[in-house]
């Protein structure tokens, strides 16, 4: 256990740290959703309609974004194969990195989303409810992405390979991330269905993501 | 003859080349009989001749998750057991089930045209084969980025696998997103609501494409295996060259 703990702090110290670029995550957010305006003009009314969706795309997108760091470094410097060799089982240990890369890199995007969504014209329940959404939801981007991850840092690919392969998985959360916070703000729907449902995706992730990002790994690295 | 036996890539072929010319004949017969059922059956009092769209477009769509259920099993086979042929297997189904895939989407489209007034659209089923050619795509995109067949496979065996979980929650989420198409009327509790007259060219043209995808399954298998001895052959040319 403190194996794995140890592992946290350290993925959590290099990724703030000089050369982590964790942090780069949430400005990438913050410029994909200034872009939007642009794109579809400054109507206000129009923003907040659209506003819990691009919430949610943008962190998508930059949660895409950052999965390549999950592996790539600790696989340049070695790190990762002695990780693979240690007595923790390696499933565990890819749970502790996502786990990590999560808090490092996802975290700050939930907590930035209350200035974006003054940006966007929502008020203060709409914005805490895309919040809570993306709280709920965003582990399972970054538990099903690990796959893609591992499979990319096996591979020696990275980039557009990467998002191809795991875009499509993430599909249902995006689903149900944005139909939760639409139910919170307009909605004649309850917001608990799709809630519930964005709450069971991040868990099954939480199974799946780590299994198949090892047998990934185990098979990768030799 | 057991599954181990065929794990000599030879007596595979051999036992392939025997096999491949009833496959070739029994696919061609089944054709034309349900071509012919499906050029006879009546006309239906809603849709017109268009529902004879049904008898291409229903057997592409259950065979295009039919193909991810075959490399599901060829990629445990590649984890689990290290089967020399299962990665030559799931290799060699992705494109076609891919083209299934698109056969079903454009022959829905087709079908679209005329019931509901446009090419495209964005309903639940439509969208989530539309999610499943993509993934289609992105495996085959994962095939050819990785130059070693076997580093290749055992990735690919891992996307399947986790496309095999993930599809009937995608499935799932797409349904619940948007449901304006009709509802299952084939495989449902109380048996199927099809009349005789389409059911039966339906199964035969079923059974006719599910032939077609394993004559055109083994016959990509052989070629891949003689794609990789030549491969192989010339590293071996190469690597003589140079020493």
């Amino acid at each position: 256990m403190s194996a794995l703990g140890a592992l946290i702090q350290r993925d959590i110290r290099i990724a703030l740290r000089v050369g982590g670029g964790a942090l780069i995550g949430v400005l990438f957010f913050l410029t994909v959703v200034v872009l939007m305006p642009f794109a579809v003009g400054p109507d206000l009314k129009l923003l907040a309609r659209l506003g819990p969706a691009i919430l949610w795309l943008g962190a998508l997108l930059s949660s895409l974004l950052t999965l390549d760091r999950l592996f790539m470094a600790d696989h340049e410097d070695g790190s990762l194969d002695l990780i693979a060799m240690a007595r923790t089982p390696l499933e565990l240990a890819c749970a502790a990195k996502a786990l990590a890369h999560w808090l490092a890199s996802g975290l700050p995007l939930i907590i930035a989303t209350p200035v974006l969504g003054l940006l966007l014209n929502l008020d203060v329940p709409a914005t805490s409810a895309v919040a809570m959404t993306l709280l709920a939801g965003t582990p399972a981007l970054t538990f099903t992405g690990m796959i893609g991850a591992a499979l990319a840092v096996t591979l020696h690919r990275g980039g557009l390979l990467l998002a191809v392969l795991v875009l499509p998985l993430s599909i249902p959360v995006l689903i149900f991330g944005v139909a939760a916070s639409e139910a919170a703000i307009t909605g004649p729907h309850s917001f608990g269905a799709p809630f519930a449902i964005l709450c069971a995706l991040s868990l099954v992730s939480l199974v799946v993501g780590p299994f198949a990002a090892a047998v990934s790994l185990r098979h990768g690295l030799d | 003859m057991t599954l181990t036996d065929l794990a000599n890539p030879t007596k595979f072929l051999a036992l392939t080349a025997r096999l491949l010319p009833w496959l070739v004949g029994a696919t061609i017969l089944l054709f034309l009989i349900g071509l012919y059922q499906s050029a006879t059956a009546p006309d239906d009092y809603q849709q017109g001749a268009t529902v004879k769209i049904m008898f291409i477009h229903v057997p592409n769509a259950w065979l295009s998750m039919f193909v991810w259920a075959v490399m599901s099993a060829a990629a445990l086979g590649t984890l689990v057991w290290r089967h020399p042929l299962a990665d030559v297997a799931a290799k060699a189904a992705a494109p076609i089930g891919a083209a299934f895939t698109f056969l079903a989407l454009l022959t829905g489209s087709l079908w679209g045209r005329p019931m509901w007034g446009t090419y495209w659209e964005w309903d639940a089923r439509l969208t989530s084969v539309l999610i499943l050619f993509l993934m289609y795509l992105g495996l085959m995109a994962l095939w050819r980025a990785v130059e070693d067949p076997s580093r290749a496979a055992r990735a690919a065996a891992v996307l399947t696998l986790v496309g095999a979980i993930n599809l009937p929650i995608i499935k799932f989420s797409v349904d619940w997103w948007n449901t304006l198409h009709q509802p299952a009327s084939v495989f449902r509790m109380g048996g199927p609501t099809l009349d005789h007259a389409f059911l039966i060219p339906l199964l035969v043209m079923a059974l006719a494409f599910t032939l077609l995808f394993v004559t055109l399954h083994l016959a990509a298998m052989r070629n891949e295996i003689l794609r990789r001895r030549v491969r192989s052959l010339q590293m071996m040319q190469a690597s003589q060259k140079a020493a």
